[in-house]
Order: C-alpha cells, then sequence, then structure tokens
C-alpha cells in the first residue's frame, strides 16, 4: 500500500519536472526559433526530468522520506531509464540530426544514423579500458558497466567545470580584476571600425564602377573587328582584371581588421557593463561572494578532504551550480551565435547529453560529500563499482582544469590591455 | 568620400535568414556558393540606375549593410550595432519563410533600427515594444519586405505563408518579395519582383536627394542641370 503511494509521489514529481523542461526549453533555449521537430524538446525534458528526480532520491534518502524498499526500486527505474536515454536514445538523435543536415546524405539517413551510432558505442566501450573501474566478473550488458563508463565521462566533465568554475567564479565578481574602460575609449574604438567600413565601400565602389565600366568597353570592343581589336581588348582585360584581384585583396585584409575591431568593441562594451553592474547592490553582493568563494576554493585545491562533510556537500553543490550556470550561459550565446535554424536541434540534444551524464556522475561523486549512512543505499544500487578511483579521477581533473584555468585567465587578462593600449 | 554622395541601406534579420547569399545576389548577380555566418557588419555596392530609360538616367552606387546577429542577444553586442544604425536611407527587412519566429522577430528589428537613427527626419516613438501601424505609414524611411527559403516551403503550405506574409507587408506599409538566394531566377529582368526591387530602391534614392527642404533647393537645381548637362555631351 505504502509503495502505491510512494509510486504515486515520484510519478507527480517526475511529471512536475518534465513541465519544468518543456517550459525551460520553449522559453529560454528556443525562443528564437520554430520547434519543428516535436521529438527534440520530448527527448530533453524526459533527460532533464529523470535527471532531477535522481536528486530527488538523494535528498529523500537523507531525509528519510518514502520506505525503503519503494525507494531502492525507484532507485534502480530511475537508473535504468536515464541509461537507456543517454546511452541508446540521445546519442542516436544526435547522430540523425547531424546527418540530415548534411545534404549529400540524406537518402539513407536512418542507415547513417545507425553507422554514426555504432561508432559512438564503439568508442564508448573502449573508454572503460584503461581504467580500473570494476572486477572482471561482471557480464557485458550489466549496468555496472554502462554506469562505470557514464561515470567517468561525467566525472570528468564535472572536474573540468568546477574547476574552470573555482577559478572564474571569482575572476568574473571581483571588481579587483576589472579592466578600466571609458567611454571615450568605445567612442575610439567605434570610429575606426566606422572608418574601415567606409574604407572597404569605397574600394568596393572603385570595383563595381570598373567592373561596369570593363563590361560596357567589352560591349564596344565587340564591335572592334581584327587583328588590333583582339589584341587591345586582351591587354585591357588583362591589367583591368589584375588591378581588381588587388583591390579585392585588400578590401578582405580591411574586412577581416573590421570584424577584428567589431569584437573589441563588443568586449569592451561588455567590460564597461561589468563594471556599471558591480557599483549596483546586487553587483556589490556578488563581489562579496566572489571574495569568499575565491578563499574557499583556494583552500579546496590545496586541501582536499578536510572539510566537515555536510557543509562541503552544499558548498560543492553550490560551485558546481553557478559554475554550470556560468558555463552554459556562455556555451548558450555561443550556441546562439552559430546555431541556426539548422543546427539548434542538434545542439539542444548535445546540452541534453552533457546534462544526463553529468548528473549520473554527481550522484556517484556525492557519495564521497554525503555522511556515511547515507551511502549504502548509493553503493548497494550502483553495485561494485571503484569509488575511490572516482574520487581520485575527480580531485586529480579538478587540480588540472583549475591550475589551466588560471594560466589562461592570466594570458587572456596580460594581454587585453596591451591591446587596448596599441589604439 | 564626401557624406553627401552615400546611399546606404540597411539589411536586417535574425541569423541564418539568408541576409548575406540575398546581399550578394543584388549586388554580384551571382549566388553566393560558402554562406558562413556574418561577424559584424558586412558592406556590399549595388550599382542601381535610377530612373533607367529615361533622359534622367543616373547610377548610383547604393551600400548594403548586412548587419549580422540575433535580436536576443547581449546588451554589449546590441550597443556595437547600434553604430552601423545611423543616417539609414532604406531597410531591407529579410525574413525565412519556413520559420515563424523570424518574421514576428522583424518588428523588433524595425524599432531597433528606426529608433536608433540619428537624422532628425527619422524620429519614431516607441512604447516600450509595443509596435504600432501608424508610426510606420508615416516612416519616412522606405521599407522592403524579402522573404527566403521560398522553394523549401511545401506547396499545401504555400497560400497559408503568403497570406501570413501579404498582413506583415501591410503591417510594414512595406513592398514584399519571396524568393530563393540560390536561385537567380527569381530576380531576373522583368519579372515582378525585379520591378519591385528597382521602384524601391528609386525610391530610396529619390528620399535622399530629391525630396530636400525648400532651403536647400539651389543644391537641387544645380545637380539637376548638371546631370542634363553631361548627359548632352555624351
Amino acid at each position: 500500500m505504502s509503495f502505491l503511494v510512494d509510486s504515486v509521489i515520484m510519478f507527480t514529481s517526475q511529471v512536475l519536472f518534465f513541465g519544468f523542461g518543456w517550459l525551460f526549453f520553449m522559453r529560454q533555449l528556443f525562443k528564437d526559433y520554430e520547434v519543428r521537430q516535436y521529438v527534440v524538446q520530448v527527448v530533453f525534458s524526459v533527460t532533464f526530468a529523470f535527471s532531477c528526480t535522481m536528486f530527488e532520491l538523494i535528498i529523500f534518502e537523507i531525509l528519510g522520506a518514502l520506505s525503503s524498499n519503494s525507494r531502492y526500486f525507484h532507485w534502480k527505474l530511475n537508473l535504468y531509464v536515464i541509461l537507456l536515454v543517454l546511452i541508446f536514445v540521445v546519442p542516436f538523435y544526435i547522430g540523425y540530426f547531424v546527418v540530415s543536415n548534411i545534404r549529400l546524405l540524406q537518402r539513407q539517413k536512418l542507415l547513417f544514423a545507425c553507422m554514426v551510432w555504432f561508432t559512438f558505442m564503439y568508442f564508448f566501450w573502449k573508454l572503460g579500458d584503461p581504467f580500473p573501474i570494476l572486477s572482471p566478473k561482471h557480464g557485458i550488458l550489466s549496468i555496472e558497466q554502462l554506469i562505470s563508463r557514464v561515470g567517468v565521462i561525467g566525472v570528468t566533465l564535472m572536474a573540468l567545470l568546477s574547476g574552470f568554475g573555482a577559478v572564474n567564479c571569482p575572476y568574473t565578481y571581483m571588481s579587483y580584476f576589472l579592466r578600466n574602460v571609458t567611454d571615450s575609449d568605445i567612442l575610439a574604438l567605434e570610429r575606426r571600425l566606422l572608418q574601415t567600413m567606409d574604407m572597404i565601400i569605397s574600394k568596393k565602389k572603385r570595383i563595381a564602377m570598373t567592373r561596369r565600366q570593363m563590361y560596357q568597353r567589352g560591349e564596344d570592343q565587340n564591335k572592334q573587328t581584327g587583328f588590333w581589336g583582339m589584341i587591345k581588348s586582351v591587354t585591357s582585360t588583362q591589367t583591368g582584371s589584375e588591378n581588381l584581384s588587388l583591390i579585392q585583396q585588400e578590401v578582405d585584409a580591411l574586412e577581416e581588421l573590421s570584424r577584428q575591431l567589431f569584437l573589441e568593441t563588443v568586449d569592451l562594451q561588455a567590460t564597461k557593463e561589468r563594471i556599471e553592474y558591480s557599483k549596483t547592490f546586487q553587483g556589490k553582493y556578488f563581489n562579496f561572494l566572489g571574495y569568499f568563494f575565491s578563499i574557499y576554493c583556494v583552500w579546496k585545491i590545496f586541501m582536499v578532504k578536510f572539510w566537515s562533510q555536510h557543509i562541503s556537500f552544499i558548498l560543492v553543490g553550490i560551485i558546481i551550480v553557478t559554475s554550470i550556470r556560468g558555463l552554459l550561459i556562455t556555451l548558450t550565446k555561443f550556441f546562439y551565435a552559430i546555431s541556426s535554424s539548422k543546427s539548434s536541434n542538434v545542439i539542444v540534444l548535445v546540452l541534453a547529453q552533457i546534462m544526463g551524464m553529468y548528473f549520473v556522475s554527481s550522484v556517484l561523486l556525492m557519495r564521497m560529500s554525503m555522511p556515511l549512512e547515507y551511502r549504502s543505499i548509493v553503493t548497494e544500487v550502483l553495485g561494485e563499482l571503484q569509488f575511490n578511483f572516482y574520487h581520485r579521477w575527480f580531485d586529480v581533473i579538478f587540480l588540472v582544469s583549475a591550475l589551466s584555468s588560471i594560466l589562461f585567465l592570466y594570458l587572456a587578462h596580460k594581454q587585453a590591455p596591451e591591446k587596448h593600449m596599441a589604439l | 568620400m564626401a557624406s553627401l554622395d552615400r546611399v546606404k541601406v540597411l539589411v536586417l534579420g535574425d541569423s541564418g535568414v539568408g541576409k548575406s547569399s540575398l546581399v550578394h545576389l543584388l549586388c554580384q548577380n551571382q549566388v553566393l556558393g560558402n554562406p558562413s555566418w556574418t561577424v559584424g557588419c558586412s558592406v556590399d555596392v549595388r550599382a542601381q540606375d535610377y530612373k533607367e530609360g529615361t533622359p534622367e538616367e543616373k547610377t548610383y552606387y547604393i551600400e548594403l549593410w548586412d548587419v549580422g546577429g540575433s535580436v536576443g542577444c547581449a546588451s554589449s553586442i546590441k550597443s556595437t550595432r547600434a553604430v552601423f544604425y545611423n543616417s539609414v536611407n532604406g531597410i531591407i527587412l529579410v525574413h525565412d519563410l519556413t520559420n515563424k519566429k523570424s518574421s514576428q522577430n522583424l518588428y523588433r528589428w524595425s524599432l531597433e533600427a528606426l529608433n536608433k537613427d540619428s537624422s532628425p527626419t527619422g524620429v519614431i516613438v516607441s512604447n516600450g515594444s509595443d509596435y504600432d501601424r501608424e508610426q510606420f505609414a508615416e516612416n519616412p524611411v522606405p521599407l522592403l519586405l524579402i522573404g527566403t527559403k521560398f522553394d523549401q516551403i511545401p506547396d499545401n503550405k504555400r497560400n497559408e505563408v503568403l497570406t501570413r506574409t501579404a498582413f506583415l507587408s501591410e503591417d510594414f506599409n512595406a513592398e514584399e518579395i519571396n524568393l530563393d538566394c540560390t536561385n537567380p531566377r527569381y530576380l531576373a529582368a522583368g519579372t515582378s519582383n525585379a520591378v519591385k526591387l528597382s521602384r524601391f530602391f528609386d525610391k530610396v534614392i529619390e528620399k535622399r536627394y530629391f525630396t530636400r527642404d525648400p532651403s536647400q533647393m539651389t543644391g537641387f537645381t544645380d545637380r539637376k542641370r548638371f546631370n542634363f548637362k553631361s548627359l548632352h555631351y555624351d
């Protein structure tokens, strides 16, 4: 009887998560596009719903809600479904939509999509070999084999993201790092940009005028018969076209310059807005958080296993959420820039894949941060995975990611004011 | 180059609708072989024969400014884009016939461009993002509506799409052209599309040069005399 009640609760919450994922898809991700393939929206919402359900189950575990039998059953069910989605459904659809974008392969879409999927499965399987993930007594399609591999990918992703977030979060919000940008800097750049556009226009006008004259002269030339007429037409068009190709090269160089100037101006505008934001109340609050987190992150980098487990659980979660949010926003912006109505489907599915793998592996890692008494359910459900391996792997990748982010941001920060001063 | 000699037309629309292909087709009379996404603004020049076939025929070089990006992008990109919207003489609004959102976004695009226009005659008042048809009726900047990817509409949806674009062109008080940027046949000489295009560019040139205030009338008559003279000695 209690099993039925618990199942109803789980089902309702899953429907709620599904609805939330659906709305997020429509309002945020796809607000500039028309949804023509509803399967993409459904797959995204399903992945989101089952990922959130896993977190919900962990919380229920800690709170002791629902009976432990039904919790165990729902854990298993959820894991099976999400593995099915992450390994079979989403990669297959990614392959299918990538193939349908390529014009040459339109005929045998399904066949090529299956080929892509088999290639994915091959590499996915090979991924598990170099890692000491499990003892060899398990069968091929057992749940442990699949989870271990998903776990490796997801843990790597999480460590990369949290390493980057640990460094980027203080860098973005702390005003110490904000370069000083004045309005006159921006105006000077804009003036240069417009001057470059004017030069491009005047050269293109010359090309158009010369082409027109050549065309008209060409018509007149056709009337000229005889030997000299032929020689004249050859020589004049030759110098004409050489001239044109020279001007065309200059135009190409100027266009490249205009693109760079545009991007620099956007960068300066963004910095100026960030400076203005840092003066507001919200900005100051995030600035304080930035200092706080930077101290915590530095500590985490150097003293990995020290802090009390309960607090570490929450803080690790917050860092991961903020870094995921920051990176997703940047990725979304990047994807808005490059995605057209053709590639939007593929990109959303890739996001769904990353999200799903990330959530599965965060369950593995949470075991480290969870107090001892709650670890048993995770261990029971997931079988005999070598959890220590994942913890060590996370720490290594976190360190590598944080250090390379520091290096990368240092170089970017160093380079920018020099470029700025060269104007 | 003197700013008096410039005719500037903006080409606006969502990312991926085909503005770069369209501009290439209009200026080079060729199909663009390898379209890639536009960073910032790309410009091209079209030779337009104003009043073709009459004794007042003159060649003007119209600048087509293809501004890349989407309506919903970061405000830093929007403020940078705004520098391209100065002293505009005409706007071509491009939308994708297979994507309804791109047509809806044209209202936001036109408001973004017209509100930034710094020339004294281009004053448009907008209540937030509410769109008002009367504004476009009195709008001094000529607009042209172009729908792309016409060949990709299935036959049974064609009427529905054409009705929708007819409403759109009424709202903007603009002519509409529906074409496929990879096929120059749609703009071949003598087609109604080519006539509409010519009419639009002529209107742009006319508004630019020949509808000045009475205080500048002398400049206008001088130019006309000059044109006539040059034709006479040709």
